[in-house]
């Protein structure tokens, strides 16, 4: 008798993307546990994004599988699933926080109603449940709990973060997509957004899939760590020994450009 | 004093009188007569029958007589009565490299196989009105001077010179098996482009010109060229089953445009011209111009651009471009509405109550 | 040639539709009411009458009108709106059929923005114009979004907007057009009736069919289904009413509609649905409030 293994949440094996003659990303292999963050790094036109994008089947991916733990299916391969299926699993097992809190977030349309629609969507029809929740939730947040009917379009970029991490994490995702949370805040606000993400992530035991050119937010967040380039994984390992102990001579380059506070 | 849309029945009367004495217009002057629009209004009479959809000058004259003038009215009219007309057989398809050609030019080229034909155009005139013509009789115009060369037929599209290079995309990749009908089928999305092209044929110019030249401006840019505008006479055959074999049952005058449009690299065709194509009854060059504009903004998607301007919007530019859903929808509005109005005034009443409202005020 | 061809304008097929035209109606029409709710692309035809002006209805009576039918044509709820007027004629001329104003004897009614007051029986047909038939457009305009949202029931964001509402002016603001989910899965535009009509659409005996032209789209509602306007549990579906009763029958029931006397802006409340009005006329109920002098109709004067 054996040790039942935790199953992974995600598995990623030989997956490769093309756009016509020009390579998104290739030979990209990983499995991801539950309440694990993993970070993927690199410059812009590294391909971090294309993988991103082909990770939450935003995408499909030219070569390779995905595999997600679908609740109560087991681990199902992403493009073999219908794609009324994969919405669902959008809506409800995973979330996805946008670079530009305008893609991710309705403007015009209260903090409050941001934060309850995925309830909403799920069938909650009481008005005062569902206003308490996103009071709850935005509470978790750091935002201040009179902001509840103010519009989006008001609020600051990091505030505007903030709402749209709550608007993800109120339908209880198991894995949340980050693209560039912090990017285009300034540092002491991202330096705050990162504190909360950590707490969370803690709080939640939520997986988190992170894409970021900044190699300290990896550092705060990320357990593991995935260095792009070219379209290529150049070297992937546990966070503290990619940083501190750097194999590939691009990943050294990257380390020794970070600034040291 | 109480009024409403009611009394109907003879309100509907009255107006219809009122109309037709408005129609006639000073009994003095002479009536229209329908050959006179179809002859020497003619540009007016091509366009009724594009958006209308039927090819027929003499009830697209008729039309714009019953209209008073008003072309949308006009068409309107046609398209009402092709509702009523029995489908009877599809053609084949029109070979227009075998049109007798009045007009055809190419900006692409400076001189090419079968000329560049000018052809009566206003291009080159100058903007000036010619009292002349306010006089009631005129002497008939002096016969145009013509060269003794028979006008071209079987000219060869100048966009085959470049076909025959592999410069532009060959037709192949953006042809269907079976061709939509729109007449038949609802629009739905994604259209082909079969349907899309049928629409835009019958696409308000109004609507394709604005559109175009926003393309032009750089909203939605694919640096054209004119690669071809030909206007002419085609034949139309039809294979009867009783034959068994194609026969012709006579002449359409078309006016055709291919637009060059900017290149792209394709894993068919390597790096090529793209191209665009209007095509409409009669002279209305404009609209064929402006049709193969939106024609080549709407494959944006198809050829991987991006898709960021109204022109490239397949959803708005189909659904926006039939005049006679616009014109009809828009005018709507005049029709009465007060019982919804009734609703909003009722809420916006009682949400302008004071804050303090009590139990009792409260609608119950 | 069977007997539909027989027509009273020369010219033209029973109804004006051709008969192939009207099979492809009829098939849509099968559709939509087996999936209730649902809208049914078809291929609208143009007809002598605008798009936006009822075409859509019009097409889906054309297709169903038979010789022994006998038409109701009502606008705003009354029948001699010049629409209203209009359309009827349409239907005399090239149906030939009986029309009538009495909403009980007759066997298809085609309505714009009203239900009659009168409840319907289950051998009526009731056929509604439609000018947007998409309960989602205002929120998503994209029609190859919107489709996927209601194949996958993903309705959250028509919540959003009623949450707003309640957030904003404390109340759902939604006078008209107010949107129901049919048969528990299909949220529907049931047409810009007023809210005030939306309860008689469910469990109605009389089989309901939407018709929007200009946006090529059927739908139905089949004789008892469940039609429940959206809601939430704290703050539930409420329809208007008004303090006044109508100045000529007295009725309390049916929706008003509001008119302007005079210069001083004095009002009286009429029943929008005029042979309801009158029916309760002839019974001899009368209105309570005095109609000042100078009004142009008495109480028992055909409006």
């Amino acid at each position: 008798m054996s040790l039942s293994a935790i199953q992974p949440l995600m598995q990623v094996e030989a997956l490769e993307k093309w756009y016509g003659q020009q390579l998104g990303c290739r030979n990209v292999n990983f499995e991801l546990y539950p309440g694990e963050v993993l970070g993927i790094v690199g410059e812009s036109g590294s391909g971090k994004s294309t993988l991103l994008n082909c990770l939450s089947a935003q995408m499909e991916p030219s070569a390779g599988s995905i595999r997600f733990d679908v609740r109560e299916q087991g681990l199902r391969d992403l493009f073999s699933l219908s794609e009324a299926q994969r919405r669902v699993l959008m809506r409800s097992e995973w979330g996805f926080v946008h670079q530009n809190p305008r893609n991710g977030l309705r403007m015009r349309v209260s903090a409050g109603a941001n934060v309850g629609e995925r309830l909403m969507g799920l069938g909650a029809r009481n008005y005062a449940d569902i206003r308490q929740q996103s009071l709850t939730w935005l509470e978790k947040v750091e935002i201040d709990a009179a902001r509840v009917d103010d519009l989006p379009i008001h609020f600051s970029g990091g505030m505007q973060q903030r709402v749209q991490i709550a608007r993800n994490l109120v339908s209880q995702p198991r894995l949340v997509f980050m693209d560039e949370p912090t990017g285009g805040l300034d540092v002491s606000v991202q330096a705050r957004l990162l504190d909360l993400l950590r707490s969370l992530v803690t709080d939640l035991g939520l997986s988190v899939i992170i894409v970021t050119h900044d190699l300290a937010v990896t550092r705060l967040l990320a357990h593991r760590l995935m260095v792009m380039r070219g379209g290529e994984v150049i070297e992937q390992g546990l966070t503290d020994q990619v940083l501190d102990d750097p194999q590939h001579p691009y990943t050294q380059l990257l380390v020794s450009s970070v600034l040291q506070p | 004093m109480y009024v409403a849309v009611k009394g109907g029945e003879q309100a509907i009367e009255n107006a219809h009188q009122l109309l037709a004495s408005d129609r006639r217009g000073d009994p003095s002057v002479s009536e229209l007569d329908i050959k006179k629009i179809r002859e020497q209004l003619f540009l007016a009479v091509d366009r009724v029958m594009m958006e209308g959809a039927l090819y027929d000058p003499d009830l697209a004259a008729l039309a714009i007589k019953q209209a008073c003038g008003d072309l949308l009215e006009a068409i309107f009219l046609l398209r009402a009565y092709r509702t009523t007309l029995p489908r009877l057989v599809d053609s084949e398809p029109l070979e227009t490299v075998e049109m007798q050609i009045d007009r055809r030019i190419s900006a692409i080229y400076k001189d090419l196989p079968g000329g560049q034909v000018l052809g009566p155009t206003f291009d080159y005139t100058h903007r000036l009105l010619d009292f002349a013509l306010a006089a009631e009789t005129l002497s008939d115009p002096e016969p145009p001077a013509t060269d003794d060369e028979e006008l071209a037929t079987s000219c060869m599209h100048a966009v085959t010179l470049l076909e025959q290079e592999g410069l532009i995309e060959t037709p192949s990749r953006t042809q269907q098996d079976e061709v939509d009908d729109l007449t038949r089928q609802p629009l739905a999305f994604p259209a082909s482009r079969s349907l899309r092209l049928q629409n835009l044929a019958r696409a308000d110019e109004g609507f394709l010109l604005s559109m175009a030249y926003s393309t032009q401006r750089g909203y939605g840019r694919n640096h054209p060229f004119v690669g071809e505008i030909r206007m002419g006479n085609v034949s139309i055959n039809i294979v009867p089953e009783e034959l068994g074999f194609e026969i012709d049952i006579g002449d359409i005058e078309l006016t055709e445009c291919e637009m060059v449009t900017q290149f792209q690299s394709s894993s068919e065709d390597g790096t090529a011209f793209t191209r665009g194509y209007g095509l409409v009854f009669g002279r209305s060059e404009r609209k064929a111009m402006a049709m193969a504009l939106a024609d080549r903004a709407l494959r944006a998607e198809e050829l991987g651009e991006e898709v960021s301007a109204p022109a490239q919007d397949e959803e708005f530019m189909l659904y926006h471009s039939d005049n006679v859903a616009a014109s009809g929808f828009v005018q709507h509005l005049k029709l009465p509405h007060y019982v919804d109005f009734q609703g909003e005034l009722e809420l916006l009443r009682r949400l302008r109550e004071p804050a303090d409202k009590s139990e009792d005020d409260l609608n119950e | 040639m069977n007997e539909n061809t027989l027509t009273s304008e020369e010219g033209y097929n029973f109804a004006y539709l051709d008969e192939q035209t009207k099979r492809m109606i009829r098939r849509s029409l099968l559709k939509a009411v087996a999936i209730p709710g649902y809208q049914v692309p078809f291929s609208s035809r143009e007809m002598p009458l605008p798009y936006g002006w009822g075409t859509g209805g019009i097409q889906v009576t054309a297709s169903i009108i038979g010789r022994d039918d006998l038409l109701k044509v009502i606008d705003q709820g009354a029948d001699d709106t010049t629409n209203a007027v209009s359309i009827r004629k349409f239907f005399a001329r090239t149906a030939g059929v009986e029309t009538t104003e009495e909403t009980t004897s007759a066997t298809l009614i085609q309505t714009r923005h009203r239900i009659p007051e009168k409840p319907l029986n289950e051998n009526q047909i009731l056929v509604y114009q439609v000018p947007i038939p998409e309960p989602l457009r205002w929120i998503e305009p994209r029609e190859t979004e919107s489709r996927k949202m209601h194949a996958l029931r993903e309705y959250g964001v028509m919540h959003v907007k009623l949450y707003e509402d309640i957030t904003h002016y404390g109340e759902i603001a939604t006078s008209y057009d107010y949107p129901v989910q049919v048969n528990g899965h299909y949220i529907m535009a049931p047409s810009p009736i007023p809210k005030f009509d939306n309860p008689k659409m469910h469990m109605n005996p009389a089989l309901q069919l939407f018709g929007a032209g200009r946006e090529q789209r059927i739908y139905a509602i089949p004789p008892f289904t469940e039609v429940i306007s959206l809601d939430f549990e704290d703050y539930p579906f409420r329809i208007q009413q008004w303090k006044d009763s109508c100045a000529l029958c007295g009725s309390k029931d049916s929706f008003l509609d509001e008119v302007v006397i005079n210069d001083k802006g004095e009002r009286l409340f009429i029943c929008s649905d005029t042979h309801f009005c009158q029916e309760r006329q002839k019974q001899g109920y009368r209105g309570d409030v005095p109609i000042p002098e100078g009004f142009g109709i008495k109480p028992g004067e055909k409006q």
